[in-house]
């Protein structure tokens, strides 16, 4: 007993050390096809006309596919959102025009890769460019128009208004004004590409061999897209390089490896994506731009209410979203006790890459916010950014907020004074003094933020009210297979996040073996696994949906093994234990050396039956079970309701000098502090942690996807985006507390995403650091040119305004 | 398409020869032809080290490097680790310390340190970052990256 809350060695490690995984790249079979994507190299284009004769005389070249193809077999995917989405044309191909950088036009499936690219490149495409709209404030005028067929650019609107907002700025001893701030775009980009293996067989059926993390979702898309039933898709992944969220969206993509194989007459076609075209078009986390904001204050400088205007742009498609225009609201008030809001929330397409949900999806965003908010005020009123969170956190869970969700647990000061601890907060003050008597530019910076878990997809109809979504579930089967060992499958797909290694902690808790006689099936399989239509490794839910379900699924066999062995053995079940004996996993009856082990028990439900009673029928040893979160639907109308079921707290604290000569914001010092709940694997919620925090720190110091005017990306290959690597990330000093959720039956908070907390901190300290100078940080992203050019004209004065009676 | 080379190399101690196209990578080799798809492709600009193999004993990344160019030689790579059933104490280390989530980057990282820990014994802190700073990872923070590397050094050092 006792495997959860240990640090269990991952199984998946066994074949992953010794190169023995299996990536959707890796399934290579003689005679397979690979698909080449033509791409449109510009952000905003007509197609005149798309002339493939030289490149189908190319030796080796089995078909070649255009969006005339496309849009005869395909019906355009289904967009998740209420009109005009549903008036956006989204194809695997663009058919009249392309509207982003990297968008496909045309495939070619050739005999290898570099015959595919050779052909590709002798397709002959007539473009006649169009202006682009890259500035979401401009795109919202509708001066160009991105999808025609839906008529504007602004694909969606909602008031989220909760209290009495009026009536918190008429009693405010302070108003606080900010004019505009903005969130930089950029994404996770997992180290492994999208890719896809595809074989549309005779039969019609079609294999599927991928790395989308959230195949449950997928088949729902893709099955009415290419015109086949469901269960025509068979859905399989194995180990999976990373997702981060973004490789929800690949669906679109394996689509186009699907109609290649049905075209070339029934071949396995492999998609294998470039890093560029990766960077292009695989997904990019949601921009978003603050304007009007108003914060009205008491005279302690308690956040009283908050009214402004939000812009998300989601590139040049919809596709998971307008979802994000509701998930951020999972955190409306973030960790403080803010009753009264006034959010007007847009969404605006652009000339830009689509959006994908990347870690931290949409409550990154506006968490930022929030601490941007307060960091802001407590400046302002010169409060300490620390005493300002102290008076402002909440501290009674559960908590309802504003919106109706419901914190569950958590203890924000006891983390703040643990990651000043792990600091050293206080000597830092005083060296920061002794610093900035030099002329040294150093800051101290606070992020607190949360991961909110287990998501109602009720919220979803806030979005559309006619969206057939809700609640949550994940799924776990087990069975003792003939020879007795005991198999677990579930839905989830994971991509690193060691679902086998906590699966297993949670079955040998309960059957009392070790986890080593448990077997997991890798990956998702909609063919061999068990799965919902939730099924998928995304907003940070495994420890609670992935192992309730597993937990559940141990009580229904435990209940047949007990009733089997007992029949057996001739004893009350309550007499019975499990455990492990010289022949294995066993049960036995206490206090006596009668005993059947699994085999023994496996043997007489699968192969020698005779013996059974009737009374016995229901036994099959082969149990699955649903675990279904308690959610309600929200009410679409007050846009109220509990839309996470739990929530997981970050603080983090930063201290940065800024180099007066290069302007490069270096990081002296670390501290991430974590609250998940109870740990199930302690070294794996660590893991988490870090490379949660590594994600943020290369968001904030280094990564981001730039566009010029004319849609075209400037930092589409890692030497230009600039991923974080071992140079340029500090040591980070990790603590940890536990706040068990009490909504989840082992007490674990779902986790991973992390709350992209080091974009709050790091903002933080960089305005900690240049106050002084005049500096109001309104932007999320601090490498050296920017800081620099924020330096050159100072926007103390212009960015904010302070009104106090 | 020019007309295929025959190139003969010496892969994890074992000799292949192949007639290989004069464009063919060398990662697309090792991957395509000898079917050894730990050695990974996650970049394709010499940026990320997913495809870091050991050539005549000096680390490359196969994504750069022609099959042509390996005729003659000696590679090593993720696979060649183990020896006799035995895991390399780098491959038990990042296993022991969690120095990996997705696994994608492990191949690549697990040559590069091989090579740092045949360079230096004993290496520091900065050692290892600089080790390692050719080789990107996206979900472990590189922070137990360093105490897996650090332990093997240190097991290897004990003769483990």
């Amino acid at each position: 007993m006792g495997w959860v809350g240990k640090s269990l060695r991952r199984k998946e490690d066994e074949r992953l050390i010794r190169g023995n995984g299996l990536f959707a790249d890796d399934d290579t079979v003689e005679g397979m096809l690979h698909l080449f994507i033509l791409r449109s190299p510009y952000g905003h284009a007509r197609i005149k006309s798309i002339d493939t004769s030289r490149a189908e005389t190319v030796p080796g070249v089995a078909c070649i596919l255009t969006g005339a193809d496309i849009e005869a077999q395909c019906d355009p995917f289904m967009q998740l959102g209420p009109e005009p989405c549903d008036k956006i044309v989204d194809l695997p191909l663009a058919v009249h025009k392309v509207v982003f950088q990297g968008q496909p036009v045309a495939a070619v499936a050739a005999s290898s890769p570099a015959i595919a690219m050779d052909a590709g490149q002798l397709i002959d495409v007539e473009y006649e460019m169009l202006e682009a709209v890259v500035n979401p404030e401009e795109a919202l005028k509708d001066e160009i128009v991105i999808h025609e067929g839906a008529g504007t650019n602004r694909v969606w609107h909602g008031v989220f208004e909760y209290g009495d907002v009026d009536k918190a700025f008429a009693d405010a001893a302070h108003v606080v004004k900010i004019d505009r701030m903005h969130f930089h775009r950029f994404a996770g980009a997992p180290l492994e590409n999208n890719a896809c293996v595809a074989e549309w067989t005779r039969q019609g059926e079609i294999e599927f061999l991928c790395n989308n993390s959230f195949l449950g979702f997928a088949a729902q898309l893709l099955a009415p897209g290419l015109r086949v039933p469901i269960e025509k898709l068979r859905m399989r992944s194995y180990d999976i390089g990373g997702s981060f969220g973004i490789k929800i969206c690949n669906y679109v993509y394996m689509a186009l490896s699907a109609l290649a194989s049905k075209k070339s007459g029934g071949r396995k076609v492999k998609w294998s994506e470039t890093r560029t075209e990766h960077l292009l078009a695989a997904g990019h986390g949601n921009e978003r731009t603050f304007l009007d904001t108003e914060v009205a204050l008491d005279k302690d400088g308690v956040v009283t209410a908050i009214r402004s205007r939000h812009i998300d742009d989601c590139g040049a498609y919809t596709r998971y979203e307008p979802l994000g225009c509701v998930i951020w609201s999972q955190v409306l008030p973030a960790t403080y006790g803010v009753r009264n809001f006034h959010i007007d929330f847009t969404q605006v397409l652009t000339n830009k890459g689509p959006v994908a949900p990347n870690r931290g999806y949409s409550r990154m965003q506006h968490l930022w916010f929030m601490e941007r908010v307060i960091d802001i005020c407590a400046h302002e009123l010169g409060i300490p950014a620390d005493e300002m969170r102290l008076r402002n956190y909440v501290r009674e869970f559960p908590y309802e907020t504003p919106n109706g969700c419901v914190y569950d647990s958590g203890d924000y000061p006891a983390m703040l004074a643990k990651a000043k601890e792990l600091i050293g907060w206080d000597e830092w003050q005083q060296r920061k003094e002794e610093a900035r008597k030099e002329g040294r530019w150093i800051g101290l910076g606070i992020g607190t933020t949360l991961d909110s878990g287990t998501n109602n997809f009720g919220q979803a109809q806030i979005m559309n009210p006619y969206l057939p979504f809700s609640g949550n579930s994940e799924v776990c089967s087990i069975r003792l297979d003939f020879d007795g060992s005991v198999i677990v499958t579930m839905g989830s797909g994971p991509s690193g996040q060691g679902h086998e290694t906590a699966a297993s902690q949670v079955v040998a808790d309960e059957l009392n073996i070790d986890p080593s006689m448990i077997q997991v099936r890798p990956g998702f399989d909609s063919d061999w696994n068990t799965f919902s239509g939730h099924s998928g490794t995304y907003a940070s839910q495994f420890a609670v949906t992935g192992l309730s379900a597993v937990h559940g699924a141990c009580q229904k066999l435990k209940k047949q093994m007990l009733q089997l062995a007992s029949y057996m053995l001739e004893a009350g079940e309550e007499d019975l234990e499990f455990g492990v004996g010289d022949e294995g996993p066993q049960l036995a009856v206490k206090g006596t050396d009668k005993k059947i082990n699994y085999w023994f028990l496996s043997n007489v439900a699968n192969s020698n039956n005779a013996v059974l009673d009737e009374s016995l029928a229901d036994v099959t040893l082969n149990v699955r079970h649903v675990y279904r979160p308690p959610f309600k639907v929200p009410d679409t109308g007050k846009k109220f309701g509990n839309l996470t079921l739990t929530y997981a707290a970050q603080l983090h604290i930063a201290v940065i000098e800024v180099d007066k000569d290069t302007f490069h914001p270096k990081i002296l010092a670390y501290a991430a502090v974590d609250d998940c709940g109870n740990l199930i694997n302690p070294q794996i919620a660590a893991g988490q942690v870090h490379g949660a925090t590594s994600h943020g720190l290369g968001a904030a110091l280094m990564e981001t996807f730039n566009y010029d005017e004319a849609g075209n990306l400037l930092t589409s290959t890692f030497s230009d985006y600039c991923p974080i690597t071992s140079m340029n990330i500090p040591d980070i000093e990790y603590g940890n507390i536990e706040t068990p959720s009490p909504f989840s039956y082992n007490g674990a908070k779902g986790m991973g995403e992390g709350g992209g907390a080091p974009l709050h901190t790091v903002s933080a300290a960089v305005q900690d650091a240049l106050f002084d100078e005049g500096l109001i940080v309104t932007e999320s992203h601090h490498s050296s040119p920017a800081i620099f050019e924020r330096l050159q004209a100072p926007n103390r004065k212009t960015a904010v305004r302070v009104e106090s009676r | 398409m020019s007309q295929p080379v025959k190139i003969s190399v010496k892969v994890n101690g074992k000799r292949y020869e192949r007639e290989v196209e004069p464009r063919l990578l060398l990662v697309q080799f090792i991957r395509e032809q000898l079917q050894l798809t730990g050695t990974h492709i996650g970049c394709d600009t010499t940026y990320c080290g997913a495809c870091t193999i050991l050539m005549n004993g000096l680390p490359v990344k196969s994504c750069t490097v022609l099959a042509v160019q390996a005729d003659g030689g000696e590679i090593l790579t993720v696979e060649g680790l183990e020896k006799d059933g035995k895991l390399h104490p780098l491959q038990e280390a990042f296993s022991e310390h969690h120095g990996l989530q997705c696994g994608y980057c492990t191949p690549g990282m697990l040559m590069s340190a091989f090579y740092l820990l045949q360079k230096i014994e004993e290496p520091t802190h900065e050692d290892i970052r600089k080790g390692i700073q050719g080789n990107l990872c996206r979900c472990t923070g590189y922070k137990n990256i360093y105490t897996s590397i650090t332990d093997a050094s240190k097991k290897m050092r004990e003769g483990a």
